[in-house]
């Protein structure tokens, strides 16, 4: 009995030992963000001002669009940092959010195998070019996840007046790099952020095929969950994270990140 | 590309501060959540196995069957448990290492009943005769049998051990992968994998398994030194 209870009284203090939490307790909100956005590397660049600025720490999780959404709906997320316009929009009116801002913007690029056999570097739209992979028959791997970049990519399908479905459109239901890693090894043609895309390692047989349609730029909003629908909402801090990113602080840390010396993302508060 | 070995042997000796916090909390989340699932499942096993009562059959199957319970599941029953919109929101758990360590226990737990429930069947059907004798009801014998158990119920916590160090699926709903809060080395693994950093990301499943090598190696040293010098 005297060893059971040593036992058990060992493994007691050892669970208070590591369940204790780390000793900061600095404020922090946390802020339901994409994948593009942390994937790439932007907010490793420009957190650290905002940080060393405020005081005040940010944790971002990284989701598709959709989810990111949901986090914020659900209460689970101060801020939500997002790019599918139309749902933002909806968010708001909702009342899950309380207002959205404008804060830089980036491009899709259609990704494919250098040599292009649906043509796409010939085509003079993106909707000629999303036609053009379904009339060959060329394989295009889809994010299928409803998130910002696959709610662009169906508004692409539906410009090119293509019913995306068949054995030539994979959908992954994965984020944008497994997506790209599926497209590499296929081949595919794939939708990405230029961003991941300029990030990303395992690029095989992939290269640009299609970029530069004004229908392919991707805005980025940023909007505060709304404290008056979920009272834990961090409403002061949240705000002052999007006072800064929409400041002309925040928007020439954004202007000032690059990949490979070229810039991702192009601020566009006015 | 590096090889994958080369980048893990440099990653460990530049002791990285972003990866030996992301190796400390990997090892705590998993740990506590081992001796959580210890600490509920062993006397519970035991109790299951000794104590009869009516549905107890039923009880055991869910149990085994929980065993295979996907580490996704797991981890969107305790999402939506922490969720600010589900009941216990308040506590505002959620994307918390705490969090992880309540998946990851829902993960370990039945195993560690499932087999403690099944050592202690068998040991007490071979010493019954002997501690009904020295006059130990059924519940009096457990803390005895679990002592005697202990080197098979060790394999049975290794095996906890690692269903949770090697599980993504649910830290990752419950923690959010936030980097330097809640990443572990299965969430930067994925995370790298998407990047298309796939020799990082093999580094770092190499490190994540000399660690588990190395933990298995301590443990069976001490189960053979225990068989040595307690016999």
């Amino acid at each position: 009995m005297k060893q059971t209870r040593r036992v058990i009284l060992s493994a007691a203090s050892g669970l208070a030992l590591l369940a204790a939490p780390p000793a900061a307790a600095q404020a922090f909100i946390t802020v339901s963000s994409t994948t593009s956005t942390e994937n790439s590397g932007l907010f490793g660049h420009i957190l650290p001002i905002f940080t060393a600025e405020t005081g005040i720490e940010v944790r971002v999780v990284a989701q598709g669009t959709g989810q990111a959404l949901e986090t914020g709906r659900r209460g689970d997320a101060d801020v939500v940092f997002v790019h599918a316009r139309a749902q933002e929009e909806t968010f708001v009116a909702d009342g899950y959010g309380v207002q959205r801002f404008d804060v830089m913007v980036n491009d899709f690029v259609i990704v494919g195998p250098a040599d292009d056999p649906a043509g796409l570097k010939q085509a003079p739209d993106a909707a000629a070019a999303m036609a053009a992979i379904a009339g060959t028959g060329a394989s295009f791997a889809s994010r299928g996840d409803d998130s910002g970049t696959h709610v662009a990519e169906k508004a692409l399908w539906e410009a090119a007046g293509v019913e995306p479905a068949g054995g030539w459109h994979l959908s992954t239901g994965s984020g944008m790099g497994a997506t790209l890693n599926t497209a590499a090894q296929a081949p595919a043609y794939a939708l990405t952020d230029r961003g991941t895309w300029l990030s990303f390692r395992n690029r095989g047989p992939l290269e640009i095929v299609f970029e530069g349609d004004p229908v392919l730029f991707n805005p980025y909003g940023v909007i505060l969950v709304n404290p008056a629908r979920h009272p834990h909402v961090k409403a002061a801090q949240g705000q002052a994270f999007i006072d800064w990113i929409v400041s002309d602080v925040g928007q020439a840390a954004i202007a000032s990140f690059t990949v490979g010396g070229e810039q991702l993302f192009f601020p566009s508060v006015e | 590309m590096d090889s994958p070995f080369a980048t893990a042997f440099s990653l460990i000796a530049s002791g990285d501060a972003a990866l030996m916090q992301i190796i400390g909390l990997s090892l705590r989340v998993t740990l506590t959540a081992v001796l959580v699932a210890c600490a509920v499942g062993l006397p519970l096993g035991a109790a299951l196995a000794l104590a009869a009562f009516p549905g107890r059959g039923a009880v055991i199957v869910a149990f085994n069957a929980l065993m295979g319970l996907p580490p996704v599941v797991a981890g969107l029953v305790v999402y939506l448990l922490l969720s600010r919109s589900g009941p216990f929101g308040s506590l505002a758990l959620l994307f918390t290492p705490t969090a992880m360590i309540l998946a990851q226990t829902l993960l370990i737990l039945p195993i560690v009943v499932s087999l403690t429930r099944s050592v202690v069947e068998d040991l007490w059907a071979e010493y019954r005769e002997q501690l009904r004798s020295l006059g130990a009801s059924r519940l009096r014998a457990a803390p005895t049998l679990l002592w005697d158990g202990r080197v098979s119920l060790l394999t049975g916590v290794l095996a906890g051990f690692g269903r949770a160090s090697a599980e993504v699926g649910a830290v990752l709903i419950v923690g959010g992968n936030i980097a330097g809060h809640t990443r572990t080395m299965t969430t930067a693994i994925t995370l790298e994998t998407s990047r298309g950093e796939l020799g990082l990301a093999v580094a770092l499943g190499i490190i994540l398994m000399a660690l588990t090598l190395a933990l298995n190696a301590a443990a069976w040293g001490a189960g053979q030194w225990a068989r040595e010098r307690l016999g």
